[in-house]
């Protein structure tokens, strides 16, 4: 019987043919912790008497509180460092950026089994690696053992069809595609994307679509690999990692879901779930008090090109904070040599040190009571950026970029020509 | 294994920001997680007496969001005994299996009142509202899952598979 892309590849990672439904104990290949769930994995990882890490990469990121506000949070991280010499597992210190945009740029490769205590790691789905969220105590254990107990998932296909209109990105994809099946429409599933839209995608912008798996509860988001995903290995001096990863002709998806992106518009998520979206249309015109571009979701360097080419030679609305936060030290570079920085510096942006951002409210750009904000990350819950009484509004870098300008929520589209 | 307990309704889509917010991460001692056991969800829940031995009952997708084991830690910690919902989101489950917090899945039920009280028997799959007397069965979990919660949690579990590594 022919498989899905997550079936294939935790059949060889649990070394005999898998179906769904089955609970496998699989090889991990690499393994991730961040600063928030980190310190946990190491309490787990000692307790149990385990004395270096398994799995051939094993990170440990300093990611969401980069650089530290608080003692607590500085200890938080030493604890992570000392861990890395003791181990051979490796850290990634502050100002190098966001886990899972590192992970694509120098350690995921198609096939691999990653695991990471941190949700949006199934982000690496778009370089066809089986990449999935845990918790702490799973790390742990990934780590000492090399292995973890997964459930084969059902897989669910995306079709996606049609002619990506101008002004609509893969972030309007997949805002629009959870909007349609609900923020627990792929609860337990695989996703996996299919389709000639891929085709109209860079690397970047597929690793976006997978990155907001998780937010339609999904386990994975896999897109098969191809020409597009080996030159992005090859221009980081990878290109032995790529092989070719894709579903059999004859796998059996339990649903499948037909996405005509031909007619999509710019999606915006209103507060408080990310399934509440509403096209560009139903959202204009609403006051923001802050626009961040940046995340795991959107922090790439195609995102700071789009949002610098709308924004540049403009300025800033007054009444707004612009913060800007490159998801990498890679991102950063090449949008310092490429002039982007200037742009938004010049603009009235803040460009802040490569990271999770003010995503997460443990840091910087944490909003006021009653305060807006137009935001590229994948997650609006009450309360995500540090303060329950602040709304969160999801969105494209061009509608935020567009948005940056006018002060209130703004279609990108008149700025295209 | 029966518990009995205080209800606490809660909605669908109660995610982990909610249970136990980014900004008081700075810890994952148990009991300084449990003050802010649901903190952005109901304020001051975490730091309430009444609800030490209480039931959680919830909706669709409880616990969706990040992947803090925090969150069930602190539901823990504060002294809920079990959190019974329509569904759970992937990661919390695995969380609650890692932690040992009991948790239930049954996709009918509605119609209960904060401080109902509530009667959960394990062995027999069985909860009862014991205000309503309405009774609701519930699948145990799959023998894998049952294994890791007998041992005490995945740790334990995990600890036999090493042993078996080394000797074998």
């Amino acid at each position: 019987m022919g498989k899905t892309i997550a079936e294939k590849i935790l059949s060889v990672k649990a070394g005999k043919d898998v179906l769904p439904g089955e609970i496998i104990v699989a090889k991990v290949d690499l393994a991730l912790v961040q600063d928030g769930t980190g310190p946990l994995t190491v309490e787990v990882f000692d307790k149990f008497g385990f004395k270096k890490v398994k799995p051939s990469k094993s990170v440990l990121f300093i990611d969401h509180a980069a650089p530290s506000p608080r003692k607590e949070l500085s200890n938080a991280h030493n604890i992570l460092r000392d861990f890395s010499k003791r181990t051979d597992a490796m850290v990634s210190d502050v100002g190098e950026g966001v886990s899972h945009q590192i992970m694509a740029e120098r350690y995921v490769k198609p096939g691999d089994l990653l695991v990471g205590a941190d949700s949006h790691t199934c982000t690496g789905g778009a370089l066809g690696a089986f990449s999935t969220g845990m918790g702490s105590t799973d790390l742990a254990l990934a780590f000492g053992l090399g292995k973890v107990w997964l459930k084969v998932p059902e897989t669910f296909l995306f079709n996606l069809k049609g002619k990506l209109p101008k002004g609509v990105y893969s972030k309007d994809i997949i805002l629009h595609i959870i909007g349609k099946i609900g923020a627990d429409g792929a609860t337990y599933k695989a996703m996996e994307f299919t389709g000639e839209v891929l085709n109209q995608l860079t690397q970047e912008a597929r690793l976006t679509i997978s990155n907001m798996a998780v937010e339609a509860g999904a386990k994975v988001g896999l897109i098969p690999t191809d020409e597009t995903t080996r030159e992005y290995l090859k221009m980081r001096g990878r290109e032995e990692d790529f092989s070719e990863i894709k579903a059999d002709p004859d796998a059996k998806y339990e649903k499948v879901f037909d996405i005509d992106v031909s007619s999509l518009e710019p999606v915006v998520s209103f507060p408080h779930t990310v399934d509440n979206t509403r096209t560009i249309k139903e959202a204009e015109g609403i006051k923001v008090d802050q626009v961040f571009l940046g995340s795991c979701t959107n922090g790439r360097i195609e995102d700071l090109r789009i949002a610098a080419s709308i924004l540049k030679g403009k300025k800033k609305n007054k009444d707004l904070r612009l913060i800007i936060v490159p998801a990498s030290k890679e991102v950063y570079l090449q949008a310092l040599k490429e002039g982007l920085l200037e742009i938004f510096v010049e603009a009235g942006g803040t460009v802040m040190a490569p990271g999770c951002g003010p995503c997460v409210g443990v840091h910087e750009g944490v909003l006021g009571d009653g305060e807006k904000v137009l935001s590229t990350q994948n997650r609006n819950f009450l309360g995500r950026m540090g303060n329950p009484k602040g709304e969160i509004y999801l969105a494209s870098p061009a509608t935020a970029a567009a948005t940056a300008i006018e002060g209130v929520i703004t279609d990108p589209r008149k700025y295209l020509g | 294994m029966e518990i009995k307990g205080k209800v606490f309704v809660f909605g669908d889509d109660v995610n982990t920001d909610e249970i136990i917010p980014a900004r008081y991460l700075y810890t994952h001692d148990p009991e300084e997680l449990a003050k802010y056991c649901m903190e952005d969800a109901r304020p001051g829940f975490g730091k309430r007496e009444d609800i030490r031995g209480g039931i959680i009952v919830a909706g669709e997708n409880f616990g969706c969001g990040s992947s803090r084991e925090h969150a069930p830690i602190s539901i823990k910690a504060a002294g809920i005994s079990c959190v019974i919902a329509k569904s759970f989101a992937r990661i919390f489950l695995r969380n609650c299996i890692n932690i040992g917090l009991p948790i239930i899945e049954i996709k009918d039920i509605s119609g209960f009142k904060e401080e109902d009280i509530v009667r959960v028997d394990f062995n027999e799959g069985i909860m009862e509202n014991e205000k309503t007397g309405k009774k609701y069965e519930f699948k145990s979990y799959p023998d894998f899952m049952k294994e890791i919660i007998l041992s005490g949690g995945w740790i334990n579990y995990a600890k036999n598979l090493v042993k078996g590594e080394k000797d074998g």
